[in-house]
């Protein structure tokens, strides 16, 4: 009887604690696509062969200049192609980023102190950036049907011809950057096709947007990829790309490179909260490098029902048929108080590449793994409070915690350790006679 | 001098080299690339194949248990197989291995154990998957790994099914670069995948489930290397590799009544003097 006790008491802790860290911490900064320049974020939603593709750019500059070509693995019509709503993918995006999180600890004094949670809303934040402006401009295609949908122009080209893409070009006295011939032609025999999306000026001041909104297609086929080919060709140096894919079994990986998830659920200092986007940067730069650049990052993997802590409310139904997820509902659920959504895995990736380091597109596959992932890092504040007993003891395990902390945040950037230590609000105190004499022979 | 001749005699089985290059790629994989694999997994597998050998052993009225076979076949199932729940990693092993007991033609079984219980979970379960991008692409791992692989087989002196795989494929992956005017970065890439050679090294190599002949191994390699291209490169399915080697492997005694040969052992005659066709497990 007794050993049964004690199974179950181990089991009660081990859930409590767990629980307990699950859903402790307040929320207090993430690590949006903002954070880096030259990105693109794609919005992969795909079901058996289905696949619905949203793609959103934040095109700075006159959009009289806009064009851009987008590759499909297959022949599409008109009805295929669609606007969709940019607030939707800044929303996914606050949802899946990175988050910081903080702990209180409690009054070393007291016991039972019970920790709160908070669940933020999501924040307004400037959306991505297709980088391809220059890609748009130097690229065309025969037009086999042409019309308007929302503020664009919308070209297709051709399934028969498959030259005509580099002549309507040359004709429009659009600039080919080096080398995007042979990957269109190498596209095209591969049947895949093109559409060009240009701004309708008369339509959009019409429609009175001051931004380009998302284009999105539709379509089926087997490929489940990315072609990221033409983006590299006149890129200056590496682009980010973040990819959410939205599926109904589970995590989405590459199959032709490596699926890597950062390092998380990790304590750094307390000072990274007003530094949380360099600290991010530069982590994820490490990482890359760590991987010899040849790697895609996971950076979320959760089931949509719900999230912890909660960068942002998860998506409601309606928003995710916005986005293309075929297999949900249309009615129920407000942007309120969301219903929770059945059945839709988010998996968002990051990767940073160039034409040297990532040669061909990007192939995926959905996996059965719906263990849940985040980018989850964690700020631990000591108790600054009046103490009513002898707290020493308390100071000490303090100082050991903020030199662990401080190790760990020079690994993952590699930022020097004793400017690290130096933005650290060691305790004063007994805690240095703790130390082993040795630590301070050679400094 | 007898101690030695029979440490000898034992070492030129070639299993005890692929145990040991299989041991050291799943002790890579887990360890530095993190690619999803826990030890309790490995253990669950290997141990499930080694119960369902002794099992079978016991019901096919074997005399002797061997425990390199499914030592080997439950390592490569743990390299390549992926799955989120346990007892599907126990089924795969149990798969493999029984299918090596139950299902037989002529004395040989008819499909490479681990490629039956990959396909047979891959069709039937959404929580199984092969990550063949998780070994990464990097040129001193491709190499090491195509170096550790040809060690084992030459000692296997069986590497025909390995050579004609890896050139066929190689030369179908050239041939579409070419065609679609692709630079050649891109067919070296896909030609570094992790997956791709343990595929080539460790199971369409085995001895057991291919032609009797060099001259069949090499057909059958041509075979698999053309399937797995077109499921690939033109149906743009994943794991074409293994699904081609399933489909090829009802070729596997219509080859051999083609071109006649002799069995596969593992162990050399001498040191065996009962080498019956009913023993080869």
């Amino acid at each position: 009887m007794r050993i049964i006790a004690t199974i179950i008491a181990a089991a009660v802790t081990v859930i409590v604690g767990t629980t307990a860290e699950a859903f402790c911490g307040f929320y207090v900064a993430r690590a949006d696509t903002s954070l880096f320049n030259k990105a693109s974020q794609v919005v992969l939603v795909r079901d058996e062969n289905r696949t619905v593709i949203t793609m959103a750019n934040d095109f700075e500059g006159d959009v009289e200049d806009f064009a851009v070509v987008i590759p499909v693995p297959t022949k599409i019509e008109r009805e295929q192609i669609n606007v969709g709503d940019r607030s939707i993918v800044q929303h996914l995006d606050a949802y899946t980023a990175p988050r910081l999180v903080e702990y209180h600890d409690p009054d070393p004094c007291m016991r039972y102190e019970r920790h709160k949670m908070s669940a933020d809303q999501a924040f307004p934040q400037s959306a991505v950036l297709e980088a391809s402006s220059k890609a748009a401009r130097s690229l065309g295609v025969t037009i086999e049907a042409s019309y308007t949908v929302g503020e664009y122009d919308i070209l297709i080209l051709s399934a028969k011809d498959s030259g005509g893409l580099i002549q309507w070009l040359k004709k429009n006295e659009y600039r080919l950057p080096r080398g995007a011939e042979k990957v269109v032609d190498s596209y095209l025999k591969q049947d895949m096709r093109f559409f060009v999306a240009k701004v309708n000026l008369e339509e959009q001041s019409k429609l009175g947007y001051q931004y380009l909104r998302p284009l999105q297609v539709a379509y089926e086929s087997n490929k489940f990829m990315l072609p990221i080919r033409l983006g590299t060709l006149n890129a200056k140096g590496k682009q980010e790309l973040y990819i959410y894919a939205l599926t109904r079994s589970g995590r989405v990986e590459t199959t032709n490179y490596r699926t890597v998830k950062l390092p998380s659920n990790m304590d750094v200092p307390e000072f990274v909260q007003a530094e949380f986007a360099e600290f991010y940067r530069d982590m994820f730069t490490k990482q890359v490098d760590a991987e010899n650049e040849r790697a895609v990052f996971l950076e979320y993997a959760w089931d949509m029902a719900w999230c912890d802590p909660c960068a942002a409310d998860p998506l409601s139904a309606q928003d995710l048929r916005k986005l293309g997820v075929f297999w949900v509902g249309g009615q129920g659920g407000s942007k309120i108080a969301p219903m929770p959504v059945q059945d839709v895995f988010v998996t968002r990736l990051h990767v940073r590449y160039d034409s040297e380091h990532f040669p061909e597109d990007l192939v995926f596959q959905e996996t059965g793994d719906r263990q849940n992932y985040q980018g989850r890092y964690v700020i631990r504040r000591p108790f600054k409070g009046e103490a009513s007993c002898d707290i020493s003891e308390y100071r000490a395990s303090v100082r050991e915690r903020q030199e662990r902390e401080a190790q760990q945040l020079a690994n993952l950037t590699g930022w020097d350790i004793e400017d690290i230590r130096r933005k650290i609000p060691f305790p004063e105190g007994p805690a240095k006679d703790k130390e082993p004499w040795w630590k301070r022979i050679w400094g | 001098m007898n101690i030695a001749n029979r440490l000898l005699s034992t070492l030129s089985d070639p299993r005890y080299y692929q145990i040991i290059v299989l041991s050291l790629l799943l002790t890579y994989g887990i360890t530095e690339l993190d690619f999803g694999i826990r030890w309790q997994h490995a253990l669950l597998i290997v141990s499930t194949a080694l119960a369902v050998q002794f099992l079978g052993t016991r019901y096919a009225g074997l005399l002797r248990f061997d425990p390199l076979s499914p030592l080997i076949t439950s390592m490569s199932l743990t390299l390549l197989l992926r799955t989120d729940t346990m007892w599907l990693a126990m089924i795969a092993a149990a798969l493999a291995i029984g299918s090596k007991f139950l299902l037989r033609y002529r004395g040989k079984h008819i499909f490479n154990p681990a490629n039956f219980a990959l396909v047979t979970l891959l069709l039937v379960s959404d929580h199984a998957w092969v990550s063949s991008g998780q070994w990464g692409s990097t040129a001193t791992s491709a190499f090491a790994l195509a170096c550790l692989g040809f060690l084992v087989l030459t000692r296997a002196r069986r590497a025909e099914t390995t050579i004609a795989f890896i050139i066929i494929y190689a030369a179908l992956l050239l041939g579409r670069a070419i065609w679609l005017d692709d630079p050649f970065s891109i067919p070296l890439h896909q030609m570094r995948n992790g997956a791709l050679l343990i595929f080539a090294f460790f199971m369409i190599s085995d001895p057991k489930t291919t032609p009797n002949t060099a001259l069949g191994r090499t057909l059958f390699a041509a075979l698999v290397a053309g399937i797995a291209f077109t499921i690939q490169f033109i149906y743009y399915q994943p794991n074409g590799p293994i699904f081609a080697l399933i489909m090829c492997a009802p070729a596997v005694p219509l080859i051999d009544k083609l071109l006649r040969g002799r069995i596969y052992r593992w162990e050399k005659p001498a040191g065996h003097g009962a080498g019956s066709i009913k023993g080869v497990f």
